[in-house]
Formats: C-alpha cells, structure tokens, sequence
C-alpha cells in the first residue's frame, strides 16, 4: 500500500515540511475510501479481506449504516478530534461510509427540526442505528443538570437507546462519567453505563478518545454488525488491553531506572522515563503509543515529554494527582540481575541485645542460686 | 507416698506470680499479632531458615528438658530405683508443662495451623517415611499420658477440697487408674524413646546443610543419650529451687545419687560423639572449622565439666549440683541449638536471629509455664510435705530409704 | 559406681531384648526410580541470554502478583512466595559470565516428598513434585529438607502456602507446555519427555564438548533430578548455586535407618511389652520387701 504523497492544502500545512495528507485529488474517491477501510480494518486488527467487506457495503452498495450521535455533558472534544482525524477524514466518513443522521455540532438543522430528524432516523432504522454518546449524563435531581430540547438527558438516553442496534460510550465522560464525575460531582454525572443499564455497551475512553478506536469499532459494526471484543469495561480490547506502560517508548529506560526527577533536568532532556514525575502509564489502559491521535505520531503527553495523565480510567485520570506516582500493574523484571546467591535472613541488632541479655541473666542468675545454696549450712539429713 | 506429698498452699497471686502472668500476657498479644498479621511479621525466619528460635527450644529443647519424668521413670521403675520416686511427681508434672508449652509452641509455629487437627486423624493420609509425622504422633500420645500419669495428684487433690461431686469422681477413678497405672508407665517410657531419638533423626534429611560436625548417623542416638541427661539435670534445678522458694526439705541425697547416675551418660554420649567423628575422619574438623570449632569445643566443655565436678567431688555439695545440672542442662540445650540452627548453613550470606517478637513469646509462655507449675504445686500435692522433714530427722534416712516402695501410683484411700 | 552392675545390666537387657527381637535388619530402601513418562526441563546456561521472559512469564501463568523492588518491579532476588523462577546472574574472578535460571528440580526421590507429613508435597504425573495445600500444615519441613533450597514459603500471609514450580502443571493437562519453556526466545530452557531430554543433552556433550562442562547435572546427582542443567566450560556448577550432592538421595540414608528401626512397629511394641514385664516384675518385687539397692 503507498500513499501519494501531496502537497499540503493551504491552513493544512506542517511547519518544517510536507505533510501526508489525503486528498482526492491523486487517488480517485473510490480507490481513497478503499484505502481508507483498509487503515480502519487494520486499527480494529481485522484482516484486509475485512477492508474489502467494508467497501463493499458501504461504498459499493451504498448500505450507509445510520448513526445517531448524542452531546450531553461534553465539551465536544470528541468530536474535535474525530474532525481531525484524516483517514477516513470526516467528510468522507460523513458522505460515504455512514450515515450520520443526528450530530448537534455538525447537523445544519436545529431545533425542533433537528429533534424531528433524530426521531425519524430511529423509527426507520430501528433496530439497526448506531447510538454514540458523547458526554457524561447527570442523574442528581432527575437529571435536570442537562436537557435538550426540554428533555433531561437520562430520558434522551433511554428513549434512544431503546431500538439502538449497538451503543457506543465516545470519550471518558461518556464511559465513566470523566471530568463532569470528578470530585464532588456536584451534578451526579455518570457514564452510559451509570445511566443506562442492562444494555452492552462500548466504552472507548479518552480525553479526548482515540478517533481511530472509534472508527474502527464503529466501521466494523456497520459492516458485520458485529463488535471486537470487550473487556470487563466495556472497552474493546484491541484498543484498552494493555496499559501504557507495556508498550511505552520509554520502557527501556523504566527497566534502566533511569528516570526524569524535575521537568527540565538533564534527565528529562535526555527522553528518560517519567514515572517519577507521575505517569499514570502503569494503571491506564490505551493504546496511545501505538496509534497516534492525529496525523502526527509523537503529539501525545508521553511523547512530548508529559507524564500520562491516566485519562481514559476512571478514579486516576481527573482523581489522582499528578504527581503522585501509582503502583505498577503488570510488573516485570528490571535490567539488573541476582546474584546467583544473594544472601538474605534476619539477624537484628535489638534481638541479638535481647537474646543475649536473657540469656546472660538466666546463666547468671542461676549461678547466683548456686552460691546462696553454696553459702547454706547443709542440715545432718542431707549428710545421707 | 501419697501421704508424703502436699500441697505446697499458700497465696497465689505473689509478686513474682504477677510478674509471670505479666510476662505470659506480653506473650499473648504478641500471639495475637503473630496470628493475624503472619509469621513474618514478628519472627525473623526466612526462607532458608525456616525453624528458627521457636523449633530450636520450645519443640526439641523444651520437650527435652521436659524428660525429667522419663529419666527417673527409667531409674525407678525399669532400674527399680525407688528411692528416687519422691522426686517423681514434680517431675512428672514439669513434663506435663513442658510437654505442653512445646506442643502449643508448635501450633503456634504451624503456617497452616487449622489443619494440624488432620495429622493424628486423617491416617490414610500418613507418610510413614516422615520423620516429623512420627515424632508428631508420639509428642501428642506422650503429653496424654504424662497428664494422665499426673491425674493421681489432681484427684487426690480434689478429694481434699470440699466439693463433693469432685470427692466421688475422684473416689470412684482413683482405684481403676492406680490398676491401669503400669500399662501407662511403660507407655511413658516407651514414647519419648521413641521421639527424643527421632528429633535427632529429623536434621538427618538436611544433609550437608548440617555442618559435618554435628552430621551424623548417630544423631537419633547421641539426642537420646543427651535428654536423658538433661532430664536428670532439669530435676536437680527444680527439685534445689522448689525446695528453696517453698520451704521444703532439702533432696540433696537423692541429688547426689542422680549426679553419679549421669556421670557415666554424659561420658557415653562424649565417647560416641567423639569416635562417630573418628570413625568418619572429621576429627581434623574439630580444631580447622573457625567458628564451628569453638561452638563445638563449648558443647564439649560443658559436657566434660560435670563429668569431672561429679567423679572428683566424693559428696557434692548442693550448689554445686546446681551448677552441674546447670552445665548439663545448657550442653544438652547447646547441642541442640547447634544441630538445628547454628550449625545449620543453609546459604552462605543468609543470617537468622530470633527477632524480638519470637524472643518475648518464647519467654512468656516460659514464664506462663512456670506459673502454671506454681499454681499446680501450691494447690495440688505434687511436692514432698513440710511434716516430712519431721518424720525424716525422727526416723532417720536410712528408715525412709528402706520403707516399701510405693506403688506407682499412691495407694487409694489414705 | 552407685549402680550395681548387676541391677545396670538387667535394665539395659531387657529393654534391649526387646529390639533385639527384630527382624534381618535393614534392606536398603529401595532406590526410586523415575517413572517412565516423567516429564522435565533441560536448562542449558550457555544459550540463557537473561531476558527474564520466563520470569514473566511463570508469573503471569502462576497468578504470582506483587511488585518485588520498590514496588516497581518484579525483582525477586531468590525463589519466594511469590516467585517460582529466577534468573540469577554469576560473574567469576577471571571474567566469566553466566545466567542461571532456578526452580523446582522435581527430583527422582525428592527429600521434600520424604519428609511431608501428610503428603501435601508428593511425586504425582509424569514424576512432577505437586503441592496440596489442603494435606499441608504448615510445619516447613520441606524447606529445611531440601538440598537446593527451593521450597519458598508465604511469610508474609495469614494464611500462607508453600510455593513452588509445579512444570505448570494446569497447562500440561491443557495440551501445553510450561510457560517458562514455550517463551524462551533462544530456546535455552526447553521442555520435553526425561529421556529426550537427557539424550539432548549428551548429544549436546559429544557434539561441542569445549563449550561445556562434561556433565549434566541431574542426570545423577542426588538421586537423579528431572530438572537438566548444561553449563559453560570453566563454571562450576557449585557456581550456579547446584551443589555436589553424590549420587545417593538425600533421604535414602535417613528413611534406611527408619523403615529398619520401625519396620512393621514391631520394635516399638516389642519394647513396650519388655517395658510393661519389667515394671510388673519390679512391681511384685518390691511389694514382697527390699529393693535393689546399691551395695
């Protein structure tokens, strides 16, 4: 597979350099979303046979699987980093390979036309839509935190969720309710699980979330109405399965214990290890490292020498501090070695004192005994 | 001679009683620590030394100092020494104790004590090849017996006291037990053979991690050997403390009789040790072992000492029995700490000391121990009555000596 | 002497008649042999590259958890309740390196099995040494019996077990092998039948003979062990923490002299029976007046 290289489009352009962008004008649409679901196939690891599946459906036979996308307490960086993404770039994803059929930010209706369109759209795709909620739900005092359109936001999410043919929980506040629950959490936000029970649903974490994660559950649903596989979470598995830590770049230098102690320092300079400073890496589960946010590999905390926040698991992103370091999860052995016998045991200072000075007063108080007995006069029976 | 022994009376509760319950109480909130939060939390045992203070003295040595019954059941009733049987009873009693605070030191020591219940049961689970299994087996019978052995004085005891329900137990029990006496003796002489030799055995299956010093084939033999000796000792200390912190009649001759009774085992043991190390070529080790040499040439030390104080001194004095017993006793306790800690190298740069939790419970169940022997004493005829002194002077030693030798247990009725 | 000799000798006869009443002593125990599909590990230091991957890899298919240095990594310095596999490191006084990996040697007659009470540790399937916590009590016998050391025990818990490698002993009843063997990427530690095994190792011998140590140790030592190890020319294998051990088991001599001693409980009883006849005659000997007294 090669990618034509173009010259960036103006306002697209990278400082120091060209950048890899798609653009139609060198492949033909056809051939650009062909490639397009061969990348998606590839970040959810499904087969290219998969990839080709995926065209078939969507673009050659034109089945565009409906999607009703949900905002509640969010600050659409969801959605933000979904327009970013480029392959498939959005309008791409939007005019050929679904159908999105409710999105508050990008829908050009409004109002009761706009809530008009959502309905329509579930009663003739019912059954069959993808819902994908972006934003946590508040539930203190029935939910009137958040309401559109005159509705709480726990009421949209069930009425919608009703005849949903799958469910996707887009970004940590919609997962497990993310900055919206932090503490106090004033609103009783909650994630689509928190709201919404009895239902399977898929969480991808994040703040904002991988839009390939996204995509990749997204496209493989729409293509073989079924979805990867789940952790205990709700979060597929090719995507939250390992943490951080397991695949970071800077390992080897966590196995060195070569860490940065304060931003700055020569260590930090040099690219070593940031647990010290508070990396969540080794509690987080996300796939970061392996598959870049935006079309730039590196632009992500770790890689711009930011200690992981933890952002995609509920009670360390938005709840531990920074700064504070966190056990490891899965540890493994470090780059230094046993001695073949390395010795071990106890023998302390204080319990060799006490030891000693029992021992010492016993010995000796016997032999005090001995003499006051020495110092008796033996009476004439025990003469015998 | 049941009329010959009485309850030494008295109040219980004295300073010095205090002090020991103190100390037994520290214990026991020490315990309580030990069982909730593990092993490793108040021992210093490790891996590589995973017997440690509490198997070295509350299980091999505290059951050998223990044996003061088993020796002088040996001199009495198989030797038929029976004017020694005045000092039975105490013995049989500190047996009892120490018996006791050894078995209790072994559930205590015990990871997975809840199960200790499945060893004298579940017998289709038996490993007769285990050397441990059989000295379990034989400890838990043995410390039945010694209790059963000292039921006599308890019930004569309760036939003393007021209550009458305990007068007809006592009445009705007392007869078929003196009956059954014999069989029991012979069993309490026949399980610490058995065990105290065994205990021996156990370091056997550690090989070289012994020190060849103490390596031996005849380990079942010399610990047997060696507790028999230690009993004797333990029976000298307590019989010249008792009479001592409770006023009674000095038992120097019978002391004397039992050092000259030693003398010859303490040399047995030496000669057997020292030619198994001739036998095998290990003399060289004795002198080109560093440290392992002085511990040796101390255990020797304090094994010839008495030998000598014994067979030079026509009519030693009682001090000097003590300090005999003493040295006895502290050779018998060395020998073993040897064989099963110090001379135990496992690794080189490992280390184990008992920590200060194993420390403090190991005293207080000591002095929990001693307690007890006190309050038995004090309440129950184990120890020889004041009026004997009495009948002693009027008759003379040599009547005493030459009166019929008791049954093995007092006659019933007075 | 205060003892008369007669009455010394009398004591000391009876009881010994009574031992003396044992069968031919001694048939030397047995020498156990290793069962026919027993199973085990050939560890050959000279391919070991000290990634640790097995280390990982027992963990994770052990359940074994915690973090062992600082709590930030899995750093076990010897076997402990918490590893079963450990790779060591040894670098000699003229420069010579070596790894070593450590766990359970599953010997042929294994001093831990010997020596278990109520056979919690025994030789199960395919000669593996297996654990049953539930016939365990906790006593640690097995550690001060074994002679590499490898029995570790939870110091640490309430409710502690004894812990060591079972050769993933889950695994093999599933179709697989021991995880440490399945992801060696040198294939330095691999898992097969003994005699393959052992045939390997010889093969090895005769085919690179200045690359090792003529000897595979376990093929003898201590009985026989179905744990191999091959080790670079030059290092001992005392070295690598395997100690001489001769060829006899560790509880060969032990169990000779108690099987002899106990065999059948005949001598016991027959002591207790010369026992209770000397109480009884000394019991009617005394009640008809006059001890034995010393002269």
């Amino acid at each position: 597979m090669s990618f034509t290289v173009v010259k960036a489009q103006p306002g697209g352009e990278l400082p120091g350099g060209e950048a890899l962008t798609w653009s139609d004008g060198g492949l033909g649409r056809r051939e650009f979303l062909r490639r397009a679901c061969i990348i998606a196939a590839g970040v959810v690891g499904l087969p290219s046979s998969a990839a080709a599946k995926m065209y078939e459906e969507t673009v050659v036979k034109g089945k565009k699987p409906s999607v009703i996308w949900l905002h509640f307490q969010e600050c659409t960086g969801c959605t933000e980093s979904l327009l970013r993404a480029e392959h498939p770039p959005l309008d791409d994803l939007l005019l050929d390979l679904i159908s999105l059929d409710y999105h508050e930010t990008l829908l050009a209706a409004a109002g009761k036309q706009a809530e008009a369109a959502r309905t329509q759209a579930m009663r003739a795709n019912a059954g069959k839509y993808i819902l994908v909620v972006e934003g946590a739900i508040p539930m203190k005092d029935n939910g009137i935190y958040c309401k559109v359109g005159g509705k709480t936001a726990v009421e949209i999410l069930n009425e919608c969720a009703a005849q949903a043919g799958a469910i996707i929980a887009i970004g940590s506040c919609a997962s497990w309710g993310g900055i919206p629950s932090s503490d106090p959490n004033p609103t009783g936000a909650v994630g689509v699980t928190g709201a919404l029970k009895g239902k399977t649903v898929v969480t991808i974490p994040g703040c904002p979330a991988n839009p390939y994660n996204f995509l990749g559950t997204a496209l493989q649903f729409a293509t073989f109405g079924t979805l990867p596989a789940l952790d205990s979470k709700g979060r597929p598995k090719f995507a939250y399965g390992r943490t951080i830590h397991e695949d970071c770049p800077r390992r080897p230098h966590f196995d060195a214990g070569r860490f940065a102690l304060k931003y700055g320092d020569q260590g930090h300079r040099d690219g070593w290890c940031l647990y010290q400073l508070g990396c969540k890496g080794p509690v987080t589960h996300a796939n970061c490292s392996l598959q870049p946010f935006g079309e730039v590999p590196g632009a992500w905390p770790i890689g711009i020498g930011h200690p992981c926040f933890g952002c995609t698991e509920q009670f360390v992103g938005f709840s531990i501090a920074q700064s504070t370091t966190v056990p490891i999860e899965n540890p493994t052995p470090s780059t230094t070695f046993a001695a073949v016998n390395s010795g071990g045991g106890k023998m302390g200072v204080a319990a060799v004192g006490v030891g000693g000075a029992i021992l010492g007063a016993v010995v000796s108080a016997g032999y005090k005994f001995s003499t006051t007995l020495d110092a008796e006069k033996p009476s004439a029976d025990e003469e015998a | 001679m049941s009329h010959a022994t009485a309850p030494v009376g008295g109040r219980i509760l004295t300073k010095p009683m205090l002090v020991l319950l103190g100390l037994f109480g520290l214990a026991a909130a020490l315990l309580l620590w030990r069982f909730i939060q593990g092993l490793g939390a108040v021992t210093a045992m490790s891996d590589r030394y995973p017997w440690g203070l509490w198997i070295a003295y509350d299980v091999v040595t505290g059951t050998a100092l223990a044996c003061g019954g088993y020796a002088l059941a040996i001199l009495i009733y198989i030797l038929n020494k029976g004017r020694f049987h005045p000092l039975i009873r105490s013995a049989i009693l500190t047996s009892a104790l120490g018996y006791t605070l050894g078995g209790f030191s072994v559930i205590v020591d015990l990871g997975r004590f809840w199960n200790v219940w499945k060893v004298p049961t579940l017998f289709w689970k038996w490993n007769f090849s285990s050397i441990l299994l059989e000295v379990a087996l034989c400890i838990m019978a043995y410390m039945f017996v010694l209790w059963i052995e000292l039921a006599p004085a308890f019930l004569e005891g309760a036939k003393a006291a007021g209550n009458p329900k305990l007068r007809r137990l006592a009445e009705t029990t007392l007869g078929p037990l003196e009956k059954a006496m014999p069989f029991i003796v012979a069993l309490g002489l026949l399980l610490p053979t058995m065990h105290q030799s065994s205990l021996g055995s156990l370091m056997m299956l550690a090989g070289q991690k012994v020190h060849p010093l103490w390596q031996t084939p005849l380990l079942p033999l010399l610990f047997l050997i060696s507790c028999i000796c230690m009993g004797y000792g333990v029976v000298v200390l307590e019989s010249a403390l008792s009479s001592t912190y409770f006023g009674l009649p000095r038992e120097t001759p019978l002391l004397r009789r039992l050092g000259r009774v030693v003398a010859p085992l303490l040399g047995l043991y030496l000669v057997l040790r020292l030619g198994d190390l001739a036998i095998h070529g290990k003399l060289g080790l004795i002198f080109t072992s560093g440290f392992f040499s002085v511990l040796f040439l101390a255990e020797m030390a304090l094994f010839v000492t008495p030998i000598v104080m014994f067979y030079t001194e026509a009519k030693p004095k009682l001090g000097q029995l003590f300090r005999g017993a003493m040295m006895i006793v502290l050779a018998g306790a060395l020998y073993r700490f040897s064989t099963f800690l110090v001379a135990f190298r496992p690794s080189k740069g490992w280390v184990y000391f008992p920590s200060v939790g194993e420390t403090l419970i190991t005293v207080g169940l000591i002095a929990g121990e001693i307690a007890a022997y006190i309050f038995v004493v004090k309440k129950f005829p184990i120890l020889q009555s004041r009026p004997q002194r009495a009948t002693v002077r009027r008759l003379g030693a040599d009547v005493i000596d030459r009166l019929p030798i008791p049954s093995t247990a007092p006659a019933s009725g007075d | 002497m205060s003892l008369s000799r007669r009455s010394l000798l009398k004591g000391l006869a009876t009881a010994g008649a009574g031992i003396a009443g044992l069968p031919a002593a001694g048939q030397a125990k047995e020498l156990k042999r290793r069962p026919d599909d027993a199973v085990g590990l050939l560890y050959d230091a000279t391919k070991c590259i000290g990634c640790k991957a097995c280390m990982t890899a027992c963990r994770e298919a052990n359940g074994l958890t915690a973090a062992e240095r600082d709590g930030k990594w899995y750093d076990p310095q010897s076997l402990s309740g918490n590893a079963k596999n450990v790779i060591s490191f040894y670098r000699g006084p003229k420069g010579e390196e070596s790894f070593m990996k450590m766990q359970c040697m599953h010997c042929v007659d294994p001093a831990c099995v010997s020596v278990c009470m109520l056979g919690a540790l025994k030789k199960g399937d395919k000669g593996i040494v297996t654990y049953d916590a539930d016939a365990c009590v906790g006593c640690r016998y097995c550690q001060v019996a074994c002679p590499f050391n490898v029995p570790a025990f939870e110091w640490g818990k309430a409710t502690p077990k004894i812990v060591k490698c079972e050769l993933c002993r889950d695994r093999l009843a599933q179709g697989k092998i021991p995880a440490c063997a399945e992801v060696c990427p040198r294939h330095a530690v691999i898992f097969g039948s003994y005699t393959e095994l052992l045939e390997e190792a010889h093969r090895r011998l005769a085919t690179e003979p200045k690359r090792y140590v003529p000897k595979v140790y376990g093929e003898k030592d201590g009985g026989g062990t179905q744990v191999l190890y091959l080790t670079a020319a030059g290092i001992p294998f005392e070295k690598l923490g395997l100690p001489a051990l001769g060829e006899k088991s560790v509880p060969s001599l032990p169990e000779t002299i108690q099987h002899t001693i106990y065999k059948g409980f005949l001598a016991p009883v027959v002591l207790y029976g010369a026992l209770g006849a000397v109480i009884f005659r000394n019991r009617r000997k005394s009640a008809a007046g006059g001890e034995e007294g010393d002269a």
